[in-house]
């Protein structure tokens, strides 16, 4: 029987395998690589592409993940696999985006926070109200 | 003491407002379920991310990147992660509390602050409070996803890379279990490598391509999923704390109506002896 390596394919909003394996093969930036028993500790980005894992008794499963990481440690390989669609330019406009909104946290306030101050200023109101009323009386 | 109608409509709008709460409490009681799921699910990546991001930081690279790298601290940001809504108890307060202690550490050594919101309540409280807000992320809804997180975390990482801040801390809840929740703040940068005696041999990884650019993004991969995770605990922490509000709440309401109840006994039985002396008085005045 082959040797065999534990591999765990991860995304950060969901476990997608874990367990034993005889072959990892991924699409790395250079190119396909398989993964093997013994391999030297390897760090590489994977581009979009499926992953073939030849698991303990010869039986095989492909996932595909959408970019990503794949580290090899002597015993263990660990994919790290992108949930959300990455480039440069699609990053920028998030970070703009959440700039921008903490303006607009800071121009207009939300509405259960208007409230709180709204009632705040509703009570000061009526009680320099009541006042007015006490003094009337009292000149009246 | 008020009339006996008073006292009724007093009793059916508290009885109105049990309901809701009582609603609301089984409502949070099934979304904390699903949230909990969500966070057990996100576990596995974070931790298999923070063992490669351990191996890296015990690993003797040929480049050193700079989040990794502690530097003179002059200014620091904090990513706060709360709520978007309110009738969760005091989950916000507390959180807001601890960050404003651990923020005024800073304050005292004239530190500046920058702060990343996660959260409307955030939002509206550090607007009131005070602090320099340099990112704010808001509606993420029941299920937040990495992508709506991406763009805050961006800011804070390029003001790190750039040198505006030399201290990056994530301040979020604990999940420990439904009735506890606790505030925590963790050094997200520079990363404190793991104690790891096994690792601690000279070894270096291949990198296939460039080193530089895989460590750029793996970190920044890594403080996104540390972030997330605090995100999703945090959803969590909310449900949990809004089942417990809730469940006070509709007790409480029911203490109320249970006092109310009496009240309403003793007035409608002083109005019926009142009337009856009424009559056995005028009886009598007659029949005299």
């Amino acid at each position: 029987m082959a040797m065999t390596i534990h591999c765990d394919i991860a995304s950060a909003e969901e476990a997608i395998f874990s367990g034993l394996a005889e072959l990892v093969v991924a699409t790395g930036e250079l190119g396909e690589l398989g993964v093997g028993y013994g391999h030297a500790p390897l760090l590489t980005n994977l581009i979009p592409g499926p992953v073939r894992v030849v698991k303990q008794g010869g039986e095989e499963e492909i996932y595909y993940v959408s970019g990503g990481y794949l580290e090899v440690q002597p015993g263990t390989i660990s994919i790290l696999a992108d949930t959300a669609i990455r480039a440069n330019d699609i990053d920028e406009a998030a970070a703009a985006e959440a700039q921008k909104e903490a303006e607009h946290a800071l121009a207009n306030q939300t509405g259960d926070f208007d409230y709180g101050r709204a009632a705040a200023q509703l009570a000061a109101a009526a009680a320099q109200l009541r006042t007015l009323q006490q003094i009337r009386k009292k000149m009246g | 003491m008020a009339s006996g109608k008073e006292i009724r409509t007093q009793i059916s709008s508290i009885q109105s407002t049990q309901k809701i709460t009582s609603a609301m409490e089984m409502v949070a009681a099934s979304k904390m379920r699903k949230a909990q799921d969500r966070m057990q699910v996100g576990k596995p990546y974070a931790q298999r991310i923070r063992s490669v991001v351990g191996h890296i930081a015990n690993a003797n690279p040929e480049y050193k990147h700079k989040f990794m790298l502690e530097r003179e601290v002059k200014r620091v940001g904090f990513i706060i992660v709360s709520t978007d809504r309110g009738l969760c108890g005091g989950l916000n307060i507390n959180l807001f509390k601890a960050a404003i202690k651990s923020m005024k550490e800073f304050d005292d050594q004239n530190i500046e602050i920058d702060l990343c919101l996660v959260g409307a309540k955030a939002a509206a409280f550090f607007n009131s409070y005070g602090g320099n807000v340099v990112a704010a992320i808001r509606d993420m809804g029941e299920e937040p996803t990495l992508a709506d997180l991406i763009g805050g975390v961006k800011v804070m990482l390029d003001a790190f890379s750039d040198g505006n801040i030399d201290k990056l801390f994530l301040v979020g809840n604990e999940f420990v279990n439904t009735m506890t929740q606790n505030p925590t703040v963790q050094q997200l940068l520079p990363l404190q490598a793991e104690d790891d005696d096994s690792m601690k041999h000279h070894w270096d990884y291949v990198y296939e391509e460039d080193a530089e650019q895989l460590l750029e993004g793996l970190l920044t991969r890594y403080i996104e999923s540390q972030v997330y995770q605090a995100v999703v605990e945090n959803g969590a922490c909310e449900q949990a704390a809004r089942m417990l509000a809730m469940k006070n709440a509709t007790d409480n309401a029911g203490d109320l109506i249970d006092n109310l109840q009496l009240v309403y006994n003793k007035a409608r039985q002083a109005a019926i002896t009142q009337e009856l002396s009424e009559i056995v008085g005028g009886a009598a005045a007659i029949a005299s």
